[in-house]
């Protein structure tokens, strides 16, 4: 049980960081795809006897290379949804070559948080310490280059090297949170506590430590009620995302409607 | 003729309705796609596909055809993001994500659940990734109707759309509604995918949606160029799909077949990938590139 | 001013708890290219969205030939600021021009010749012809510019609203849309109401000055309105209209300086 909670602690930590950014780059759909592309690696790799993990860490880092690659000369969303349903196909391709997948399959898709084993936790410890490493390091111009590109660029900082930048740590964090919560409902966890956050909050620091906490109190009680109804966290995880986003819509409807007038 | 068509491919039943079905689809798709990509709604047409899946789990887990799932539940949250209806694109975005994470949030609680009752691991990999082959032949009049119904819809739309996607401020000046036109055309992309959700998968129709609109658009200038190249487009991806797909029976691993989605995807992605070769005038970046509005206002 | 084509009487528009527009009141009448100058934020495109019906007044009331706007209107024709056109949209020069005709109708319709001769035309009379067959995603500023006018003019409005069209154009197509505008108010008899924070290139051109601040207007000509006590009436604060080589700054005195003192100043001041 320890290590379920150490596992869903750190991917909450990672998706708030992460979804941070995400959502304040307007990589919504990044964020799903890059998560969705890597579930067929890990078909893959299961069938070819590999670590599944190895086969995430791959199809994510494919996943975001595509991405970048593939925006540099069509729209940012087409890049995306042809990139993610070339992994997917590709997935389907795995999946209905092996017989005993189906289960597997369903955990990686939608989650298995009670069944991190020990050795499963130390990877994602370690990935998580490096992709929070990452963002801390890259957080002024990533920042600066999500805010202001324009400016970005005077200043020498790459938009397009901070994107790539940016997709490849999502495909790092990725890589190791969807065997616990899932590769649809990381995306879940990344967006709905960092829109909240924003909702509350415009300064960047206090929005994404709000998305961290969001996200850590949606995991801790998405584990608390999963492990008594046996309800997948997936489920929680996706309905909770949602609920604080609207408190946060909400609470940002009557902030405006009640603002003191300015004379 | 014989070493790319297997025996019994012209006379199998399952193949004719494979083609002349898929063909139909294939084209709505197609048409309601190049709309979509001009819109910059990709985005939502995926994710009512993976919202589709969660119709289709929750049909299954009511013993219903899985069509009808795909299309309560698409048509369901089309109706519920024009609600939270949102003008700045990227706040639409996230809560377009946010009704997603929902509903496979849901999808995750309906399969759950239909493990309890029964063994359907093959239902959900038909879910998910499409049964052109198995086709209830008592749905073909109600698939055939809407995929009508849903071209119909945009093709009648269409000159409206361009306007509103020039300028949505032109288009509301002359009186267009601009607010009900993209309600009804979100309608018809609900309708479109979860069609596209019978044949080739929920979580793959973003394909056949994409792809020939995106390839279309890279290749022709005009409108009505765009709709007919992009519908070409799918129709042989669909096509060829089939044919593939009937022929891998002989492949290995032995006996099954590789997926029809799995051809369908590849071609697209290829046809689309192809038409970079195409030596032409330097396209100008993409403008979404460096679209950054306010980003650090609240949301 | 029963012969206005258009008139705003006593329009105050409130928005977000600001008021953005103080009751403005102003008519243009039919042929006429005024000028809706003035500084960012000033409330030119609050003005414009009001006339087209796209923002609703708090107060007062927009008429058209002396009745209030109707909602389907053809005979007012806009071209938007800078618009973010993507580079695979599917629409050439003389698409984007017919659809100047009839893109707000459902439906489909079938080619006519008469119709793309209409176009050819429109294409012809702005200067775009040499490009009527490329997408307009990969035109510049300025043959954008031109192409959204041929659109707005084709269907024969009797007055054209234009945002900011010069903004982010260089000097040389700057003076091309100048003359452009200019020559085709005239020959398709269309009234003129363009809004601009720079008014020097528009001089060539313009009947008369909307010179809109802090939300409201001073109308006339030019030389009535651009004056010291004027604008400053308008601004709330001290303005100097420097006047050099033929060109007209409007420019803001710097804090600290008395309102009273300046003027009395001004009044020995040498023009």
């Amino acid at each position: 049980m320890l290590n379920t909670w150490i596992a869903g602690t750190v991917v909450a930590v990672i998706a708030g960081v992460t979804g941070f950014f995400a959502v304040l780059r307007g990589s919504t759909f990044a964020a799903h795809a890059i998560p969705n592309g890597a579930f067929a690696g890990a078909a893959g790799a299961t069938l070819l006897g590999f670590n599944p993990l190895a086969g995430l860490a791959v199809f994510s880092v494919a996943g975001a290379l595509g991405i970048a690659g593939l925006s540099r000369r069509a729209r940012n969303d087409v890049a995306t949804a042809l990139t993610l349903v070339m992994m997917l196909g590709v997935g389907a391709l795995f999946v209905s070559w092996s017989t005993e997948y189906a289960q597997e399959a369903y955990s990686l898709l939608f989650g298995e948080v009670f069944g991190v084993s020990t050795d499963e936790v130390l990877p994602i410890v370690i990935l998580g310490a490096v992709s929070i490493a990452a963002i801390i390091v890259m957080f002024r111009p990533l920042l600066l280059s999500s805010a202001l590109p324009e400016v970005a660029e005077a200043r020498g900082v790459s938009a397009r090297r901070m994107e790539l930048g940016f997709l490849l740590v999502m495909a790092l964090a990725t890589s190791m949170t969807v065997p616990v919560v899932g590769a649809l409902l990381m995306f879940s966890l990344m967006i709905g506590p960092s829109a909240a956050a924003r909702s509350l909050t415009a300064r960047p620091v206090l929005a994404m430590t709000l998305a961290v906490v969001i996200a850590l109190v949606t995991v801790w009680a998405g584990i608390v009620v999963s492990y008594e109804s046996n309800w997948p966290l997936g489920f929680l995880v996706g309905v909770l995302g949602a609920a604080f986003f609207l408190a946060g819509r909400a609470y940002r409807a009557a902030a405006i409607r009640f603002r003191p007038r300015v004379a | 003729m014989h070493y790319i068509f297997e025996p019994g491919f012209f006379g199998s039943g399952p193949v004719h309705v494979a083609l002349a079905v898929g063909a139909v689809i294939a084209i709505t798709s197609a048409v309601v796609g190049v709309f979509t990509v001009i819109r910059g709604q990709s985005f939502a047409g995926h994710s009512l596909a993976d919202i589709a899946t969660t119709g289709g789990s929750g049909a299954f887990l009511v013993g219903v055809n899985q069509f009808w799932g795909f299309l309560a539940f698409g048509a369901g949250a089309a109706a519920f993001m024009e609600m939270i209806g949102v003008q700045r694109r990227r706040s639409r975005d996230v809560a377009t994500g946010v009704v997603l994470g929902a509903a496979l949030g849901l999808a995750a609680l309906f399969l759950y659940l239909a493990t309890q009752s029964t063994s359907t691991t093959g239902a959900s990999f038909t879910i998910l990734f499409g049964s052109i082959f198995v086709i209830t032949t008592s749905t073909i009049p109600a698939l055939i109707a809407s995929a009508v119904l849903a071209l119909a819809t945009v093709l009648v739309l269409a000159r409206v759309l361009l306007l509103s996607s020039l300028s949505s401020d032109i288009a509301a000046a002359r009186g267009v509604p601009v607010r009900a036109v993209g309600a009804a055309f979100l309608m018809a992309l609900a309708v479109s995918v979860a069609l596209s959700a019978v044949i080739i998968g929920a979580v793959l129709s973003t394909a056949l949606l994409i792809g020939p609109a995106a390839t279309a658009l890279r290749l022709a200038r005009s409108p009505v160029k765009a709709v007919i190249t992009a519908a070409g487009v799918g129709v042989l991806a669909i096509w060829l799909g089939v044919v593939l797909a009937y022929d891998s029976y002989y492949w290995p691993p032995a006996g099954r077949g590789w997926p029809v989605s799995f051809f369908v995807v590849t071609l697209i992605v290829v046809g689309y990938l192809l038409t970079f070769l195409r030596r032409r005038d330097r396209q100008p970046a993409p403008a979404d590139t460096l679209d950054r509005e306010h980003a650090c206002s609240p949301a | 001013m029963s012969e206005d084509l258009l008139r705003l009487e006593n329009v105050s528009v409130r928005l977000g708890g600001r008021e953005i527009l103080k009751d403005v009141s102003f008519g243009i009448r039919p042929g006429q290219f005024t000028g809706l100058i003035g500084p960012n934020g000033a409330g030119k495109t609050t003005l414009l969205r009001v006339i087209l019906g796209l923002q609703p007044v708090t107060s007062g009331e927009v008429l058209l030939d002396g009745a209030p706007r109707p909602h389907r209107d053809s005979s007012i024709g806009y071209v938007p600021q800078k618009l973010t056109i993507e580079p695979d949209m599917p629409l050439r020069v003389r698409d984007v021009v017919s659809l100047g005709l009839d893109g707000q109708k459902f439906g489909i319709r079938l080619p006519s010749r008469a119709r793309r001769e209409r176009v050819s035309d429109m294409l012809t009379a702005v200067g775009a012809q040499g490009y009527a067959d490329a997408r307009v995603g990969e035109l510049s500023g300025g043959e954008q510019q031109r192409v959204m006018i041929a659109h707005a003019l084709i269907s024969g409005p009797r007055l054209l609203l234009l945002d900011e069209p010069l903004a982010n154009l260089d000097i040389s197509s700057e003076q091309g849309i100048v003359s452009v505008l200019g020559r085709l108010a005239r020959t398709e008899h269309v009234a003129v109401l363009l809004s601009a924070h720079d008014m020097n290139p528009l001089m060539p051109v313009m009947d008369r000055i909307v010179y809109v601040a802090a939300g409201r207007v001073a109308v006339g000509d030019t030389d009535e309105v651009v004056q010291p006590e004027v604008l400053s009436r308008l601004y709330g604060r001290h303005v100097d209209v420097i006047r050099v080589h033929g060109r007209i700054l409007v420019v803001a005195a710097p804090e600290g300086v008395d309102a009273a003192e300046a003027a009395a100043e001004d009044a020995g001041v040498i023009r």
